[in-house]
């Protein structure tokens, strides 16, 4: 065996008189592709920072030796001239990680003089090479592009290209990939993968995607509640996984757990033919002043939903999937045609509010889609002041604790308390629950589920979904499920629509199209999946 | 009505901290506001002293409270008497300065209660020891100014006025900027463009000018230039509520709240709004301390409130013309230094306490 790169003991990071991460040792071999896994709040993220001491007003404890030094330590010039030259790092969303306001390639050229003293004439050529050597096409030209010209990929490449400048020996990779749409998840993860086999540096991988583990690393550390609690070899791991929270990780793929109602007797709640969604843009150039352009987003969707089922919409970010929900949902005009039951948009209010009721919302992103100065009991009541006006306050406090008791919520513990809480004193999963309850108060018919869980983490992921399993065999709901992960689709969805740029490419049965994908594009979003 | 059994895994709530400060929402924001000592005691004060300038009649007055003359009570605070009643020569008001009257109500029998400062805001000492503007005494506290009104008196007079009328300007000026920043934030397009030319154009009016013009034409009053200030102080907040607007009606929890068929004057109300009003907070005591500053310098500059209103602009102007009268412009500088500073540590506090996400710890 030969000597660790890098060897942490004992490592303890506090914020305010907290810890957060409680005295934790690992080490990594020269060449070592280490994987960090845990979920948020796990101590991952800040593990690696204070690595390089990046982590403001943390107080750290322990050692980490790099290379014979300490770099807990060292005095902060030393450590200075370390960063970016022997520990480079990567940051999940490249586009707040690359400055906005200079090209990439100049961004390159900096660190080239600034860690290598190379003069700029050669720099700029070796800018060039590097971005070349992450894969993208014609680097000459990009290397002149401002970060918000390239597309998310690219930037993520230029990062890489960026961090890979001066051969650092150790490569911090945070959550590289989770910004990105999936299918540029694996290739990415195949880059840092070939230029580590030919740099032969050490990558320390922070994620919560085990897939991505499964597929990288050599070996594997599990983190929760800031203590490490599993490490090994990343077969083993997974073959035998010793800790419960390792096993659950692992387990936490959703599972299909739904009622198959039989085709013959299914009735249509909603359907949608031709429907097309534009927005108006300004145009380019002179012409911009006198006409408006047309930016299509959704084109000729065909759908329905059917009572008691779902329907997935899969695509990547831009493919007009989240546009389809809002039209649907009424709240962006669109044409062609669009039925709820015998109902349309826009006919009259009455018949707005009618179809409101028929059908709800949850959105992905349970921090913005809650009103943070409205208490619980207000958030999940407001649909009963509007459909129920003439509801007494008494009543519609139980209403809206029933509603809470049927997500999980206040089943145990002061239920009157919680109506009193406000959206920040819950957990993400928790919050979503919140969103769901208040979709449902109103009793709709179909709901609308715009990546319910992207934002959550895995093991909470998984909670969710089985309560919206639970809550469609229950209520006979229709569900509108929008997602980018199959997994998602392959636990929920009944019938499947694959969307790419405002188009529907395919469409069908659950079982046929993740089995039997008929598109390119559908067995692309499939192979990046696994 | 609920048949359907319970789903799945409850999630436990126990981690979640239990809020202090008793429940209601209110009581909470009222217990983060007490947190901030600074602000708590700063708004502790500051009523304090408003209470007792709205009273300062009691306080700071040339007519005694209570007399009692020859077996007769009488309440000069409250009304004329003229000097013969005292026995005096005239039917003019009683000037209770006068020695003369002084000897009459201290005779045997008689009794006077005067007010801890016993000088109005126009009172003129006729009867001072030494020259105007005289340093501070035992007759007056503070000094007087250069026509020898007490300085005390006008420091509480000029106080409430500036006070009242800042409050006036502030709750004008914020209801004005959040109603137009709320509309055009919220329906955007054609109607935020209109609004915002309108604002561009109002905004070039020369201020001062109109002001100089109107105090030419018309009679000063406060009541004119309330109405004139307040043309012209929504502005600047009706952009930050404009920009606060645009950005959160686009997020998600307005958004359900639209999908859920809740009316745009509701949404405005329960949901954009109060996540607005950070901004609106933020400027309020900045705001009410403008106001102050802007009465008090157009009074120095001649230009505000009607000759004879107690003013600490025209005391500071005073000041400045009497430099070596050191006690006029060190006082009233000292009042408006502390009002302007508690006014802005109840801004902190109050920011803190309308934001349920500040930690409860």
């Amino acid at each position: 065996m030969t000597e660790p790169l890098l060897t942490v003991s004992g490592l303890r990071v506090r914020f305010a008189g907290r810890d957060v991460v409680h005295g934790i040792d690992f080490s990594i071999a020269p060449g070592e592709k280490l994987a960090l896994v845990g979920e948020s709040g796990s101590g991952k993220t800040v593990t690696a920072l204070s690595l390089l001491r990046l982590v403001q007003n943390a107080s750290l404890g322990g050692t980490a030796t790099f290379d014979g030094q300490d770099l807990l330590s060292m005095p902060e010039r030393a450590l200075r001239g370390l960063r970016g030259q022997d520990i480079a790092m990567i940051f999940q969303e490249p586009m707040t990680a690359l400055n906005p306001l200079l090209t990439v390639g100049e961004q390159i050229v900096e660190v080239l003089q600034l860690k290598m003293g190379l003069p700029r004439a050669q720099a700029w050529p070796k800018a060039i090479q590097l971005i070349a050597d992450t894969g993208i096409a014609d680097a000459a030209t990009r290397a002149n592009a401002y970060p918000h010209q390239l597309s998310g990929g690219q930037r993520q490449r230029a990062m890489i290209a960026m961090a890979l400048a001066c051969q650092p020996r150790l490569l911090l990779a945070d959550e590289p990939t989770t910004a990105l749409d999936v299918s540029l998840r694996g290739q990415i993860l195949d880059l840092i993968g070939s230029l580590q086999h030919k740099s032969g540096m050490a990558v320390l991988l922070i994620t919560h995607d085990l897939n991505l583990v499964r597929r990288f690393a050599d070996r594997l550390i599990v983190m929760e509640g800031g203590r490490i609690v599993e490490q090994g070899p990343v077969a083993e791991v997974f073959a035998q996984p010793r800790h419960s929270y390792t096993r659950r990780l692992i387990d936490s793929k959703p599972e299909r757990d739904l009622a198959e109602v039989a085709a013959c007797e299914l009735s249509i709640v909603a359907q949608a033919r031709e429907l097309r969604v534009g927005y108006s843009v300004p145009l380019r150039g002179l012409a911009g002043w006198f006409r408006r352009g047309e930016f299509v987003a959704v084109q000729g969707a065909d759908f329905q939903i059917e009572a008691g089922r779902t329907l997935g919409i899969m695509g990547e970010s831009g493919s007009g999937k989240s546009t389809l929900a809002l039209a649907t949902l009424g709240l962006l005009p669109s044409s062609g045609e669009l039925r709820l039951g015998e109902l349309t948009w826009g006919a009259s209010t009455p018949q707005n509010q009618r179809m409101r009721r028929t059908m709800q919302v949850v959105f992905q992103d349970p921090f913005s889609s809650l009103s943070p100065r409205l208490t619980v009991e207000e958030i999940v009541g407001e649909g009963l002041l509007v459909h129920e006006p003439a509801l007494s306050a008494a009543d519609r406090r139980e209403r809206v604790l029933a509603g809470l008791r049927e997500v999980g919520l206040g089943t145990d513990g002061d239920a009157l308390a919680l109506l009193r809480r406000y959206p920040h004193e819950f957990s993400g999963g928790q919050r979503q629950r919140l969103a769901i309850a208040r979709a449902l108060i109103i009793k709709p018919d179909i709901l609308v589920l715009d990546e319910p869980t992207s934002a959550l983490d895995v093991t909470i992921q998984k909670q969710v979904l089985t309560l919206l399993q639970g809550l469609q065999r229950e209520r006979g709901l229709s569900y509108l499920l929008i997602t980018h992960d199959v997994a998602v689709i392959r636990a929920m969805a009944h019938h499947v629509l694959v969307m790419k740029d405002g188009l529907m490419v395919e469409s069908g049965p659950v079982t046929e199209v993740l089995q039997r994908p008929l598109q390119a594009y559908t067995r692309q979003l499939l192979a990046a999946a696994d | 009505m609920f048949g359907w059994t319970l789903v799945s895994n409850s999630t436990d709530l126990s981690a979640i901290p239990v809020p202090v400060g008793g429940n209601s929402p209110t009581r909470r924001a009222w217990a983060r506001f007490r947190r901030n000592r600074l602000g708590y005691w700063s708004l502790l004060v500051f009523c304090a002293v408003v209470l007792l300038s709205l009273a300062a009649e009691l306080i700071s007055n040339d007519r005694p409270l209570l007399v009692r003359y020859q077996g007769q009570f009488y309440v000069p605070v409250l009304q004329d008497h003229a000097e013969t009643t005292f026995g005096g020569d005239f039917q003019t008001p009683t000037d209770y300065l006068d020695p003369f009257i002084r000897d009459q109500l201290a005779q045997p029998g008689n009794w006077v209660v005067y007010a801890p400062n016993p000088y109005g805001p126009k009172t003129l000492n006729y009867f001072a020891k030494s020259p105007n503007p005289s340093a501070p005494s035992r007759d007056n506290w503070l000094g007087t100014d250069d026509r020898g009104r007490d300085l005390l008196a006008q420091l509480i007079y000029g106080f409430r006025v500036s006070v009242l009328f800042a409050l006036a300007l502030t709750v004008t000026g914020v209801v004005l900027g959040v109603l137009t920043g709320a509309v055009q934030g919220y329906f955007g397009g054609k109607t935020d463009l209109a609004f915002q030319r309108l604002i561009e154009i109002w905004s070039a009016m020369p201020e001062l000018y109109l002001l100089i013009i109107f105090s030419a034409v018309f009679a000063p009053s406060l009541a004119l230039l309330l109405v004139l200030l307040s043309l012209f102080g929504w502005m600047g907040l009706s952009d930050y509520v404009r920009a606060e607007f645009l950005r959160n009606r686009q997020l998600d929890y307005v958004r359900a709240a639209r999908a859920l068929g809740v009316g745009n004057w509701q949404i405005i109300r329960r949901h954009v709004l109060p996540n607005s009003l950070t901004p609106v907070v933020t400027f309020l005591p900045f705001r009410m301390s403008g106001a102050i500053l802007a009465l008090t310098s157009l009074d120095f500059l001649g230009l505000g409130v009607p000759p004879g209103t107690p003013s600490l602009g025209e005391l500071l102007s005073q000041g400045k013309n009497n430099i070596d009268a050191w006690w006029i412009s060190l006082s009233t500088f000292a009042v408006l230094v502390v009002t302007l500073l508690l006014l802005t540590f109840m801004g902190d506090a109050l920011r803190d306490a309308l934001d349920p996400r500040k930690a409860e710890q």
